[in-house]
């Protein structure tokens, strides 16, 4: 079912939690919150809920404003944190609660059950106790509880934040499949970029309780609608110069900022990995000093030093790096293959340069 | 290595030797005694009508009094550690308090109220509700020695008790009063179990405040330990220790029974105690325990 929000707002106090927020949920879609700690997303998610009274704004679940039904009246299925999986019941009492609440009969709740745990991987595990499971596990345990009376939508609150780094990845996975056989409309609310990146069709990125961008995954990364958006997303190499003649100038870099008059300041954002770097200096136009190189796995980064100071990252594939041969400290001549020039606070939307328009030197060969 | 093992060792043994020397020691010794004269003076101990009597007397007050505590120190916890009020500081620090002061002073503080003497005992004597040298009197005098139990080992476990499983109920339609009783009781379950058995077999022991307030009356307000001082007094050291014996088999019988309630459910016990309790579910291969609903 569709959920919307419409200038949603939650004050604690003199604290704005979240300051009028709008944005839709359609119908059996995926969609992460994206934003750092404190952003505001968490209580997003429990407004939805009806854990907690918005301020203002309203909220409507299937077409139908919401607002004054209590928790217990919203059909919601809500995936806490820390899974808060009742301790002193077994994982079938635990998945059987909602039902009984319902008033299933008894039949209808072990086949339900059954259903449920075979969806989860959970097998043989309904009569152990939460203490008993991994964290993985219970975050299984958690979701099937939340699914087990068929809510209307599946709200989850970091649902990969308390497993550890590989059965995240296979949970993230998992869900995937899940959702795509389940089909319930789904909001979940994450910190992590990749994860968000990944698992949702579409993100909405939170920063301050406001609501930045909301796109795929792709547009969110390609084309990040604010300063904050390019920051958080990805990493991003962001440097401030002053226009000259249709030029943003830093240092020795020029970015082209058609439009812009000179005389003002503009940031200038590119991604890594539309650094070239090369060991020949005359490859390209810039040169700068190599000053370490990391190791990330399936590439590698490189960190290079300009002449007037700036420090630069550019990523590389490991193709690419093992044709080089680089050695920390040596000379190196770059490029960037690409840039954007970041929005104002309060300006309009981003420019984009797109690669084979004017950049910074020329590609030779 | 060698001499962390030792240290170990020594730790171990110190643990042991502490408990054995300050509680089993006594506890054999007097029992010892009680069995000196054979099961049959044991017996005949017990049955002595008066002894019985105060025996029984003892179960019952304890059991009420523990009841009232139950009730009266769950609800004064949950208040303690969810809401806050003026003088909340205040109210925690003299929970406390009656761990803190003599019993016979405690004695004296109810004798005082509810004595012929003040205004609130004439009233509830005139209205045919005597307290003092009563029933009620000493049920009184158990719940104010053993108040803190309750109240002190729930504090903790509430403050320990995680919202999010109480907000997780709700969100899968439990109303808050389905919640409390289906979530936030067995929750707290272990300490509310630790405070009422302690509450009982502190009051079944009770002897400083009921001396004062009992009357003592054979037969009708003479509770065990007073009648175990009664026998003491008159040198019949046989019939006392007898009865204190009783007493101190039924506290420990509790203390047992607590112990094998408030471990975590699910948890390997000893082997000792494994037949009583249901097949680990971890050795069982069955997918659903369709006994589980």
């Amino acid at each position: 079912m569709k959920i919307e929000v419409r200038g949603l707002t939650k004050t604690f106090g003199s604290a704005t939690a979240v300051g009028g927020v709008s944005f839709v949920v359609n119908e059996g879609e995926l969609l992460g919150l994206l934003g750092p700690s404190g952003s505001g997303k968490t209580t997003v998610l429990r407004l939805i809920a009806g854990l907690e009274v918005p301020t203002a704004g309203d909220i409507f679940i299937d077409g139908k404003r919401v607002n004054d039904l209590t928790v217990q009246e919203r059909n919601i299925g809500f995936v806490f944190q820390h899974y808060a999986l009742f301790k002193h019941l077994t994982v079938f009492d635990n998945i059987a609660f909602g039902l009984k609440i319902k008033k299933w009969n008894r039949q209808d709740i072990d086949q339900r059950i059954t259903e449920l745990l075979a969806l989860m991987s959970l097998e043989g595990l309904g009569g152990r106790y939460p203490h008993q499971l991994s964290g993985g596990q219970r975050q299984r345990v958690a979701i099937a509880r939340a699914l087990a009376p068929r809510p209307s939508v599946l709200l989850m609150d970091e649902p990969f934040g308390a497993v550890d780094a590989k059965v995240r990845q296979e949970l993230r996975e998992w869900l995937i499949r899940l959702h795509t056989d389940l089909n319930v409309t789904s909001l979940f609310v994450t910190h992590d970029q990749e994860e968000a990146m990944e698992v949702s069709g579409r993100i909405i990125v939170f920063s301050k309780g406001k609501l930045e961008q909301a796109g795929s995954p792709a547009d969110v990364y390609e084309e990040p609608a604010t300063e904050f958006v390019a920051r958080f997303i990805g990493s991003m190499n962001i440097v401030a110069g002053v226009v000259r003649r249709g030029q943003v100038q830093v240092g020795s870099l020029e970015f082209p900022a058609p439009g812009f008059f000179d005389g003002q300041t503009l940031q200038v954002g590119f991604r890594p990995y539309y650094v070239k770097v090369a060991e020949d200096p005359a490859r390209y136009r810039q040169q700068a000093k190599l000053r370490h190189i990391y190791f990330l796995g399936v590439a590698y980064r490189l960190e290079i030093e300009t002449p007037d100071g700036l420090i630069l990252r550019s990523r590389m594939n490991k193709e690419e790096f093992r044709r080089c041969h680089f050695t920390v400290g040596q000379a190196v001549s770059f490029a960037v293959t690409h840039f954007r020039i970041l929005p104002q606070e309060g300006a309009g939307p981003a420019i984009e340069a797109k690669p084979g328009s004017p950049i910074t030197g020329p590609l030779t060969p | 290595m060698t001499a962390h093992l030792l240290l170990s060792l020594a730790l171990r043994s110190a643990a042991v030797g502490y408990v054995l020397v300050l509680i089993f020691l006594p506890l054999a010794a007097l029992a010892h005694q009680s069995f000196a004269a054979g099961w049959d003076r044991f017996i005949q101990d017990l049955s002595a009508p008066q002894a019985a009597a105060a025996l029984w007397l003892t179960v019952e007050t304890a059991a009420i009094a523990t009841a009232i505590n139950a009730l009266f120190g769950t609800l004064s916890a949950l208040v303690l550690v969810r809401y806050e009020f003026p003088g909340r500081w205040l109210l925690n620090a003299l929970v406390d308090l009656p761990f803190a002061i003599p019993t016979l002073v405690a004695g004296l503080m109810i004798a005082a109220i509810y004595g012929p003497t003040s205004l609130l005992g004439t009233w509830l004597q005139q209205g045919g509700m005597a307290v003092l040298y009563n029933q009620p009197g000493i049920i009184l005098a158990m719940v104010f020695v053993t108040m803190p139990f309750t109240i002190r080992s729930l504090q903790p476990v509430l403050m320990g008790l995680e919202r999010d499983q109480e907000e997780a109920a709700f969100t899968l339609g439990a109303s808050p009063w389905i919640t409390f009783w289906k979530v936030t009781v067995p929750s707290i379950l272990p300490g509310l179990l630790t405070g009422v058995f302690l509450t009982f077999v502190r009051a079944l022991g009770e002897f400083g405040s009921i001396v004062i307030v009992a009357g003592n009356i054979p037969m009708k307000t003479q509770v065990a330990s007073v009648y175990v001082y009664g026998e003491i007094e008159s040198y019949n050291p046989q019939a006392a220790t007898s009865v204190s014996v009783l007493i101190l088999l039924i506290s420990f019988l509790v203390l047992l029974l607590l112990e094998r309630l408030t471990r975590r459910p699910g948890e390997r016990l000893p082997r000792l105690f494994q037949w009583t309790r249901q097949k680990d579910p971890r050795d069982t291969e069955s997918v659903v325990p369709t006994a589980a609903i």
